[in-house]
């Protein structure tokens, strides 16, 4: 009789089983792979110019001695326009910024640009997503942080909003 | 801006999945088999267990988004070049994690995934045990 609670375990487990499928079914898991690849030298590749008049972009022009950016981007990617703007903030404070276009276009590019600026040094046109997967990235926009020695120190992944820029600025100046 | 910096949130929020209509063919090797069918099936079996990274749920084998289409693309062209599905599940783990595989390695994470129903067995045989030893012990004068 005095174990009588015990009946209710099985309704109690039952009760918190449904209320766990309920709140995965109400929200979904939003789940963002990050990637992996951090801590270690970008990987070996050479990809042609994206677009006319652009520099292609090769990985040992990653370790120059200056920190920087390589941002993962795409014309086709509705996002990456938003980032225009603090890509163009960074590149004014004296960031170099590589690009990576995924899955691109010549011309594509190019009318991306026209509209929405040029920060990149260089672009490297990534048709097969090969170089995307070679760094752990998943998507697009997402930006690399690298140091002189041309080592992947940290992934951004979606848009760097204005907030962003400082922090970014001052972690790429202390790896100089 | 404040309005400005709420849309590029919501942006970012949305932005891996969505928004992803890109304008080239796919990958040669994303929908195309190789020439080899010991090597295809090699590739296959692979591609099975490897996860999409954009649709989450699926393998890059069932999966049509354009990334899937390129890990697909890369597999079979690193099977072509002779690596073993092995090193190429290692490949992909070292660049986004165990998630990317379907075949979970035993570790600290997946250790309670593997003995959980070791254990279960153990608790339930315990109980049983208890029981049967009781009842028998009550029928006992």
């Amino acid at each position: 009789m005095r174990n009588r609670w015990i009946l209710f375990v099985p309704l109690a487990i039952m009760a918190l089983l449904f209320g766990a499928f309920v709140y995965r079914l109400v929200t979904p898991a939003e789940t963002l792979i990050q990637s992996q690849w951090i801590n270690k030298p970008m990987p070996l590749f050479d990809l042609p110019p994206a677009t006319a008049g652009v520099e292609g972009l090769k990985s040992s022009q990653l370790a120059d001695g200056r920190p920087r950016l390589v941002n993962v981007f795409a014309s086709w990617c509705i996002p990456c326009r938003a980032e225009a703007a603090q890509l163009e903030a960074l590149k004014r404070a004296g960031v170099p910024i590589d690009g990576i276009a995924i899955r691109d276009r010549p011309e594509d590019v190019a009318a991306f640009l026209n509209e929405f600026g040029n920060p990149f040094d260089r672009i490297g046109s990534d048709q097969q997503s090969s170089v995307q997967i070679a760094l752990g990235s998943s998507g697009v926009p997402e930006t690399f942080l690298i140091d002189g020695k041309g080592i992947i120190r940290e992934q951004i992944q979606g848009v760097i909003l204005a907030d962003d820029v400082p922090r970014i600025m001052a972690k790429l100046e202390a790896m100089k | 801006m404040k309005v400005r910096l709420f849309i590029a949130a919501m942006m970012t929020l949305t932005s891996l999945p969505l928004g992803a209509q890109d304008r080239l063919p796919p990958a040669p090797y994303a929908y195309q088999q190789l020439n080899d069918p010991a090597k295809e099936a090699k590739a296959k079996a692979l591609m099975e267990t490897l996860r999409c990274l954009v649709c989450q749920g699926q393998s890059i084998a069932d999966s049509d988004a354009p990334l899937a289409g390129d890990m697909r693309h890369e597999v079979r062209t690193k099977i072509a070049a002779g690596e073993s599905p092995d090193a190429i599940r290692k490949w992909l783990v070292a660049r986004y994690g165990n998630w990317v595989s379907y075949d979970p390695p035993f570790d600290g994470a997946t250790a309670l995934l593997w003995l959980g129903p070791l254990l279960f067995l153990g608790v339930g045989g315990w109980l049983a045990f208890g029981r049967f030893r009781r009842e028998g012990g009550e029928e006992e004068p």
